[in-house]
């Protein structure tokens, strides 16, 4: 059997936060193969901006896999317009995702955006403890979803929800006695939990971002350095051991 | 109906193979579909050693296209030879295999092409786009007596067919096809990437790492059809047309314009299926037009 395109019908749409769009997309086979912390490749339709979007699964169940995402430029844009009823082409699940230690003490740590991918990961885990962190108040999203898998600390930059400052910084306890951390987001939030991982001696599990081509392997567009060189994200991550990454 | 071709001495099942560098060892995209629907595929670009490449980012969208700044990331010639090849060769029996070489050096290049002698790729595609160290970083394939010197010692080291991969960052592509012509070489492909640019205007920072990279996709067709058909005019060897492909009736202009083959590259990001869809389009045009072999397309353009 050969891997499909999939097409996928938009059953759901709806803005959860400022410029934050969440689809439901209808596709079986999607919604069963999609492992945490894997993403879809979409293709936006357009003949100006000719490459596929990587978009995170934010969660899956039955036949619909949930994706957020951030109108950022023309490309999210596009999609941002795109309506219920209308059908989206893409590729995946694609990429090696969260290895799941169900029963482990885990500490899951968005940033931003980073927090779509980690709720179906915070899904698939006994009792995680969750930090997100957001620009400001008008930014969050999703507290009660990830509420829902565990005790869930919202941080704002500005301090105008929750807690004041950055989410690493609210879980500096929880990382004192836990045995893995998932995280994703910003570049200085992943590169600080690869350092507190390495100083505690605990796992660490970070989602990596990069531009992409094909998002299947084949173009070694979208590479990140890890100790055995250039890997590709699309394949070889979007997730990495933290240990495994040099940030450049 | 016909669609095979015959290419330097190679049976092509049809025109249609895929572009160095956008589509690895062939390994993911067979996952989509069985390359033996296909006539070729064009491997990534190998050099005698492994690779690293560049630094991130390595790719940038533009109207109608992207820039790319691999810097040829590979495992090497051997590793290729030893783990890709016996597993193309196992898995499909009627996909042609087009090893693309690049070096630094004269004599990288033609230690690559006596490698290769001894293996069951059926074609090389030499790429002559590369930076030439021993000579102050001038592209090997933007002077005709470096192209001549090239073509001609590597001739002699490789049993293969040669075909020359042109770059399209030069003057006269005529005076580069036709001096690879003379010196041996027998096939050419083009076009290779054009050079671009791209600058985020809010960081001020251009957005691939390079700063500048090779551009591909749609936008760059109409430069590429110019180039197969200008070079199509001087040379008596046959050629590899591409830069843009999207389907069918784009690989048929290339073959009017005087292609034997047709290569798709960009367009499988953007389609997985693109290189097989444009099989199918070649020959529902063939349908239309009543053409019984696909021969009939190559240079049979009618120029005003
Ligand atoms: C594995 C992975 C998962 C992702 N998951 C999500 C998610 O769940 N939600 C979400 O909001 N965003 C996610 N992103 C980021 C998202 O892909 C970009 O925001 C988006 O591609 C921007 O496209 P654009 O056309 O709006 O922006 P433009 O800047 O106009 O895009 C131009 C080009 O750059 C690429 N690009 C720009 N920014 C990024 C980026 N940060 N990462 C990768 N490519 C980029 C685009 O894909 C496009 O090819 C993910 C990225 C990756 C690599
Ligand atoms: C990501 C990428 C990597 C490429 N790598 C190579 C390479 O290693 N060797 C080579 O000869 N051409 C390489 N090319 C050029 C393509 O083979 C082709 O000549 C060019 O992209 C034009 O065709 P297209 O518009 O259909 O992509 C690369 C192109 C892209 C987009
Ligand atoms: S996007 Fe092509 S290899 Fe990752």
């Amino acid at each position: 059997m050969h891997t499909q395109v999939k097409f996928c019908k938009i059953v759901g749409k709806r803005e959860i936060a400022k410029n934050q769009v969440e689809l439901l997309l209808e596709n079986e086979i999607l919604a069963k193969e999609a492992l945490p912390g894997q993403f879809v490749h979409i293709n936006i339709g357009s003949e100006k901006n000719i490459l596929r979007r990587p978009i995170s699964i934010c969660d899956a169940y039955d036949n619909i896999t949930r994706i957020v995402f951030e109108i950022k430029g023309e490309g999210t844009e596009i999609l941002s317009k795109k309506n219920v009823g209308e059908t989206l082409d893409l590729l995946g699940p694609l990429g090696t995702g969260f290895t799941v230690k169900k029963d482990a003490k885990a500490v899951v740590l968005g940033g931003g955006l980073g927090s779509f991918p980690l709720l179906y990961l915070a899904k698939n885990l006994t009792s995680p403890k969750v930090f997100l962190g957001f620009r400001d108040k008008e930014m969050v999203c999703m507290e009660e979803d990830f509420s829902a898998c565990g005790p869930t600390v919202i941080a704002t930059d500005n301090g105008t929800y929750g807690y004041n400052g950055f989410a690493i910084n609210a879980a500096k306890e929880a990382m004192d006695d836990c045995d893995i951390i998932y995280a994703c987001g910003p570049t200085p939030m992943l590169k600080a939990v690869k350092q507190i991982a390495m100083e505690k001696g605990i796992e660490a599990e970070i989602s990596m971002e990069q531009r992409m081509g094909c998002g299947i392997g084949a173009c070694l567009v979208c590479v990140c350095k890890t100790k055995s060189g250039y890997d590709k994200v699309c394949q070889k991550g979007p997730v990495f051991k933290a240990s495994e990454v040099e940030f450049e | 109906m016909n669609t095979k071709v015959n290419f330097c001495g190679v049976e092509f099942e049809n025109p249609v193979v895929t572009g160095s560098g956008t589509f690895g060892f062939g390994y993911e995209y067979s996952q989509y579909y069985n390359l033996d629907e296909i006539g070729g595929i064009s491997v990534k670009g190998l050099t005698l050693k492994p690779r690293e490449g560049n630094k991130p980012p390595r790719i940038a969208e533009v109207y109608g296209g992207i820039l790319n700044s691999v810097g040829l990331q590979n495992p090497g010639l051997e590793n290729f030879l030893v783990n890709d090849l016996p597993f193309l060769k196992k898995k499909f029996s009627k996909c042609k295999i087009i090893a693309n070489i690049a070096g630094n050096t004269l004599e990288d290049y033609i230690e690559m092409g006596r490698l290769i002698s001894q293996s069951n790729v059926d074609l090389v595609e030499m790429n002559i786009s590369c930076p030439n160290v021993k000579h102050g970083g001038v592209a090997f394939g933007t002077d005709p007596c470096m192209v001549s010197e090239i073509t001609c010692k590597v001739k002699e080291q490789c049993n293969k067919p040669l075909v020359v991969k042109l770059s399209p960052n030069v003057t006269d592509i005529a005076a580069i096809a036709k001096a690879a012509e003379a010196a041996g070489a027998d096939g050419l492909s083009l076009i290779n990437t054009l050079l671009g640019m791209k600058i985020d205007i809010n960081s001020r920072r251009p957005i691939l790492n390079n700063n500048v990279g090779g551009m591909s996709g749609p936008a760059v067709k109409p430069v590429a059809v110019r180039m197969v058909w200008q070079v199509a005019n001087n040379v008596n060897i046959p050629i590899i047309g591409m830069g843009g492909i999207q389907d069918g009736n784009d690989a048929v202009e290339f073959m009017l314009a005087g292609a034997s083959l047709v290569s798709v590259g960009t367009q499988n990001f953007v389609d997985p299926y693109a290189a097989v869809k444009t099989v199918y389009g070649i020959e529902e045009y063939m349908t239309k037009h009543g053409i019984e072999d696909v021969n009939e397309l190559i240079g049979a353009v009618k120029p005003w």
